[in-house]
């Protein structure tokens, strides 16, 4: 290294001639344009912009020029320097982005592997189902109110309106837990709870009550011993049978469909008068299938309408027993079975399936109907 | 009950083009299901005719008779006809049904002339089934009566219509085709004819051949029986045939011809609703009456049972003793035979809950108990009587004797009504006019309050009802009545205001989220029948004084291996993840959520026999209302699992993983995490369980439940594979601890410290006692510890394992000196060391 120029002596440094210089940086450019990976532009980047390269030792020669030279020979120096990092910058980023590519694709697997370690659990749809229902009350400001499976005679049949040795208690064949006089019975419908309602609730009272109930029927397609409904109950002044019809539609409405008709046929319940049957239009065709009959329809046989449960204004009877005052206040009342809703509405044609636990049947519900 | 179109149509003016299917949709509108319309004979169509029999030539040359008829069918059809026919019932001369070639027979069978037996057969004779008539095929169908070359339609009641009612156990009137066409001219506001209204004439009674007449009646018990007829005919012919058209209809309604004299009684039953018992006069002892059976003995009725009758039951009797159950069915003793003529007809009007209760008692229903359980016409009997015994002597002859008969004194029902209640009811416009006309029309007679003198409200309407509706007793029933006949589709449809509710209540929501904590854990959500028996306890292990052998008894189960009612869920789980199994999976995690049936301290497993039973006319008292609950067992909730197989499949990636004892108690734990309980885990002893590998779960230091893996027994019981884990938990239980709201947790933003320990304790020692120690000792710095390593091996002392614990260590205000930590730590290894003898390891 050239001694420092403190006489203002003219002195040429070889290393600062602007041809040298720029054959450094050709160099240099050259070096840098043929890094094919970022490690020979490592080392390039070390060989031309590092503290030993040609450019950094010229640099240091600056202070051997007299002073007035020094500040053209910096400026070619910076913009040397300047040019080579520029060019070390873009080579980089040229080869930094080919390294991720390609890396990225090296790293790359079939994303068509199975995934599934472990199986998807899944909820009874009987039991979802009848949340779904419920939950279409609760909107509507209903309370869900429950009762025992074995229930008091009391309960299922006589405060009912269905008396001892009614032919009524022989429509519903009955499991008597105990003896057959023991007075406990598994409650052969969710009406039970319409009771136990009035009774504990102040009113007016609008409840649904989804739940278990209990007949002798020998299992098959479309029986079960065991099987669930869902009831309404709403007492208040002035309910008619118009507020009922209104209500059904709108469960029907949220299950199947808007406006999906319902039909109410006389009928005979103890705990309800007057009484009716609940029909659903059938929420497939519609009814078109009744008129045409190249289009059969399978949900409803092309009967049009499909029975779905039982209704009517509650029996003053049986507001009597829970002490209602029945000059004040009506109600009505309504039930239905779960099962045969998911047998409609999701095309389940064989009961047993709903049974049986086999689990391709409960996981292919998922958590929600 | 099965109601032919013309039997209707004798008594209502129907319009002639109403067919069955349009009747069968105005009565299921207005409450008479008509489950199905069909037609008798139907599938028959072409040309079916009467022939009457020329000649007869029989071949011999067949394995079977064979014979070849020359049959008149008429001019138009052809004149006389070549008839082959298999059947030998039938003799030169005799009418006989004749399907001509082009008819078709149900199944589809075309007639045609062809060649059989070597003769040319030129139409088929018809037996009652091949026209689709009934069973009977002894042989062909040969009519008492008919002209030859006429349609054979009407004759064989071929293309008639049936209506089939589902009738609902209110309105027993219509159990008779009288009060089914009195509902058809309702709906249709045609005329109709009752043919209970007018006494059928009779002659007068004989003057009997030395013998006394007529025969004597009376009731023992006006409890049971309101009225009560005897009619007597002598000198019948027990042989008469019946007639044909009578045959025709109760065969069309589903009942079998037997005799005159029995179908005759059934044939009235039917046109008139009041069931009919036709004795033998002669079988019969002094005098006839209706009473109770008093005391204990043995009545053999008609179908060849012995029942043994108990002193309340209805009966008839004479003077040898009792000869029928009164409304159900008679005795065999006294029964009408084939040589039978004398007859004694009683017809009666007998309490419908009476004869409900004794035949229940015996387990026979019977036409006749159906119809008197549901209320026969109060004041029918002696017209039903007379009808079927003008029909008796017209068709089998002999003198009439006359009638006796014992009424008691009969008010029909009056209702008042509020004149407006059916339009209140309704939600809709229905004017006083509107419900007096329809209310006449059903048979009742409304007179307008102010009229009748009395404490009638001004308004309202009194109304009289008839004697065949003893469903109308209320208000309510007769705004029924009213709207159902203007219509349930006129009804207007809103919706009601409910005032604002409150949701579901904490233990619904609470179930709802247990259930999806299990779902999330891959289990799959099942719904099995709540029906054990003493084998699922044994295959159990439960011990004799278990409390889950405290199970509920059914009086009447579906089988006699399953009478009780579950106590807990798991053989119904288990025994459907051996379903799955079987259907050929390998990896089966089942849960359920239901109740289970636990007898209380007081209870016993029959039950009591003398139950509380309140008045139904106001509300009980709170007394009985908790002597009712007093009968009922404990029901809680219960979630059970059962976990068999894989809960990791092995796959590409590796190995999979299978269920072990941990998961059923994870299981668990999440169960109660969804609930925001936190459960503790102790060591646990359950007979169903490996006592090795269960865990009681507890809450608040009560056990609610337990998991892990079941006894080898139970798994081998249950046929299911080896390591079968599984958890049962209360959830009522559970769901009583839970928050009813969640208290925010206080936690600081300090700088963590970790710190791990590791302690060597006996291997006796539980894991959850030393964690425990050691989150005592370490004390409220601590914020978790974690059980991270198991060690057993040469480095550890005999019998001794090494525990290592990681420890998380935070004040909420400052950050811990090294000192503090070191303070920490000694103390958590002091507590584990007093507590347990734990040494700290590598020191």
């Amino acid at each position: 290294m050239s001694a420092p120029n403190k006489s203002f002596d003219p002195v040429g440094v070889a290393a600062l001639e602007a041809q040298a210089v720029d054959a450094m940086v050709a160099d240099a450019l050259t070096d840098i344009a043929a890094a094919v990976d970022l490690d020979q532009l490592k080392a390039a980047r070390l060989a031309h912009a590092g503290d030993r390269s040609p450019l950094a030792l010229a640099n240091r020669e600056i202070g051997a020029l007299p002073p007035a030279a020094k500040a053209e020979a910096g400026k070619r120096m910076g913009d040397a320097r300047g040019q080579v990092r520029l060019a070390l910058d873009a080579r980089g980023e040229v080869l930094e982005t080919e390294r991720d590519t390609r890396v990225l694709v090296e790293e790359s697997v079939d994303v068509t592997l199975p995934t599934r370690r472990r199986s998807v659990g899944a909820r009874h749809p009987l039991t979802t189902l009848m949340e779904r229902m419920a939950d279409v009350f609760v909107a509507m400001g209903y309370e869900i109110a429950e009762g025992p499976e074995a229930e008091a005679e009391w309960f299922n049949f006589d405060a009912l309106n269905v008396p001892p040795d009614h032919p009524a208690r022989t429509m519903q064949d009955t499991f008597f837990v105990g003896g057959e006089s023991s007075g406990v019975v598994l409650r052969t419908q969710t009406s039970p709870i319409q009771l136990r309602a009035m009774l504990q609730r102040e009113l007016p009272i609008y409840v649904v009550a989804p739940g278990r109930v209990f007949r002798t029927d020998e299992l098959d397609a479309t029986h079960t011993p065991v099987f669930h409904q869902i009831e309404g109950l709403a007492i208040d002044e002035g309910i008619t049978m118009a507020d009922l019809k209104g209500t059904l539609e709108h469960l029907a409405a949220a299950m199947f469909g808007p406006g999906v008709q319902v039909r109410l046929r006389p009928s005979y319940f103890p705990f309800t008068e007057p009484s009716a049957e609940l029909d659903l239009e059938c929420f497939v065709c519609r009814g078109a299938s009744v008129t045409d009959p190249n289009s059969p329809c399978r949900t409803c046989s092309s009967e049009g309408w499909i029975e779905w449960g039982g209704c009517g204004m509650v029996n003053p009877r049986v507001l009597m027993a829970a002490g209602i005052d029945t000059d004040r206040y009506s109600g009505f009342a309504f039930g239905m079975g779960v099962e045969r809703t998911l047998m409609f509405r999701h095309g389940v044609t064989d009961m047993r399936d709903m049974v049986e636990g086999d689990l391709r049947f409960t996981s292919a519900f998922g958590i929600e109907v | 009950m099965r109601v032919p179109m013309s039997w209707l149509r004798e008594m209502v003016d129907l319009p002639i083009e109403v067919t069955g299917r349009e009747v069968a949709d105005r009565l299921t509108a207005v409450g008479l299901e008509v489950e199905s319309v069909s037609t008798v004979g139907g599938g028959v169509s072409g040309p079916l005719v009467i022939g009457r029999v020329e000649s007869i030539e029989e071949l011999t040359d067949f394995k079977k008779p064979i014979r070849v008829c020359r049959v008149d069918v008429g001019p138009t059809s052809g004149g006389v006809r070549g008839i082959v026919c298999g059947a030998s019932n039938f003799a030169e001369g005799d009418l006989v049904v004749v399907a001509l070639p082009g008819a078709v027979l149900p199944g589809d069978f075309t007639i045609s002339a062809r060649t059989t037996y070597g003769h040319v057969s030129d139409g088929m004779i018809c037996s009652e089934r091949e026209l689709g008539l009934g069973d009977e095929h002894g042989g062909i169908l040969v009519l008492a009566s008919g002209a030859v070359g006429a349609d054979a339609r009407e004759a064989t009641g071929v293309g008639e219509e049936i209506l089939d009612i589902a009738v609902t156990p209110d309105r027993g009137y219509a159990l008779s085709i009288r009060g089914v066409a009195r509902e058809v001219a309702t709906t249709y506001n045609v005329g109709f004819v009752d043919p209970g209204e007018a006494l059928a004439p009779l002659p007068a009674p004989s003057a009997p051949s030395g013998q006394s007449a007529p025969q004597e009646c009376g009731v023992d018990d006006a409890s049971m029986c309101e009225l009560f007829t005897v009619r007597l005919i002598r000198g019948f012919d027990p042989t008469a045939p019946t007639p044909e058209w009578m045959k025709r209809r109760l065969v069309a309604c589903g009942m079998r011809p037997i005799s005159l004299a029995v179908d005759v009684t059934n044939y009235v039953m039917l046109e008139l609703g009041q069931p009919l018992h036709a004795f033998d006069a002669a079988k019969v002892r002094g005098r006839i009456r209706a009473g109770r059976a008093g005391d204990v003995g043995t009545l053999v009725t008609l179908d060849h049972v012995e029942r043994a009758l108990v002193p309340q039951d209805v009966v008839i009797r004479d003077d040898s003793g009792v000869i029928g159950l009164a409304g159900t069915m008679g005795g065999l003793d006294s029964e009408i035979d084939d040589s039978s003529t004398d007859i004694v007809l009683e017809a009666a009007w007998f309490v419908p809950e009476e004869v409900a209760r004794t035949a229940r008692r015996h387990r026979l229903s019977s036409e006749a108990s159906r119809r008197f359980e549901r209320g026969v016409d109060r004041v029918l009997a002696p017209y039903a009587s007379a009808r079927a015994a003008a029909l008796l002597l017209e068709h089998g002859g002999g003198d009439y004797e006359g009638m006796t008969a014992w009424e008691a004194p009969y008010a029909p029902t009056v209702i008042a009504m509020a004149a407006d209640l059916p339009a209140r009811t309704a939600g809709m416009s229905i004017d006083r006019e509107t419900t007096t006309t329809l209310l006449t029309r059903v048979g009742c007679t409304v007179v307008a309050g102010d009229v009748v003198a009395g404490n009638v409200v001004e308004g309202d309407l009194q109304v009289e009802v008839p004697p065949w509706r003893h469903d109308l007793t209320d208000p309510a029933d007769l705004v029924e009545e009213v709207i159902r006949l203007v219509g349930y589709d006129q009804l207007p449809a809103r919706l009601p205001m409910a005032p604002a509710g409150y949701g579901l209540t904490r233990e619904q929501r609470l179930r709802r989220r247990a259930g999806m904590a299990l779902a999330g854990l891959g289990i799959v959500d099942v719904l099995t029948y709540p029906f054990v028996g003493e084998a699922d306890f044994d295959r159990l292990l439960l011990s004799d004084d278990d409390v889950r052998r405290r199970a509920p008894r059914l009086a009447n189960p579906l089988s006699d291996e399953q009478p009780l009612l579950r106590t807990t869920l798991l053989p119904g789980l288990l025994g459907t993840a051996r379903r799955n199994i079987s259907r050929g999976f390998d990896d089966v995690a089942l849960s359920e959520i239901g109740r289970v049936f636990l007898l209380r301290e007081h209870q016993q497993p029959q039950g009591v026999t003398d139950p509380p039973r309140p008045g139904v006319d106001s509300r009980p008292s709170e007394a009985d209302l908790a002597a009712l609950e007093d009968l009922l067992p404990d029901q809680p909730f219960h979630a059970a699992a059962v976990l068999v197989g894989a809960d990791e499949a092995k796959g590409w990636w590796g190995a999979g993983r299978e269920f072990t004892w941990a998961d059923a108690i994870e299981a668990g734990r999440v169960v109660a995490a969804a609930l925001g309980v936190t459960l503790d885990v102790t060591r646990g002893n359950d007979a169903a369980f490996h006592p090795g590998r269960t865990a009681s779960l507890v809450v608040d230091d009560v056990v609610v439940g337990h998991a892990g893996e079941l006894h080898p027994r139970v798994i081998a019981a249950f046929d299911l594979p080896a390591r079968t884990c599984a958890l049962e938990m209360d959830l009522d239980a559970v769901m009583a601890s839970a928050h009813a709201v969640t208290p925010a947790p206080v936690f600081g933003s300090q700088p963590l410290a970790k710190e791990d320990i590791a302690l060597v304790v006996a291997e006796s020692v539980a894991v959850a006692d030393v964690e425990a120690a050691v989150r005592a000792g370490a004390g409220d710095l601590c914020e978790d510890v974690r059980l991270f390593d198991v060690y057993v091996g040469p480095q550890v002392p005999q019998g001794h394992r090494s525990l290592a614990f990681a420890l998380r260590l935070r004040a909420p205000d400052r950050t811990l000196s090294a000192e503090e930590i070191h303070r920490v730590r000694e103390a958590a290894v002091a507590e584990a060391s007093r507590r347990h003898g734990a040494v700290l390891r590598g020191s």
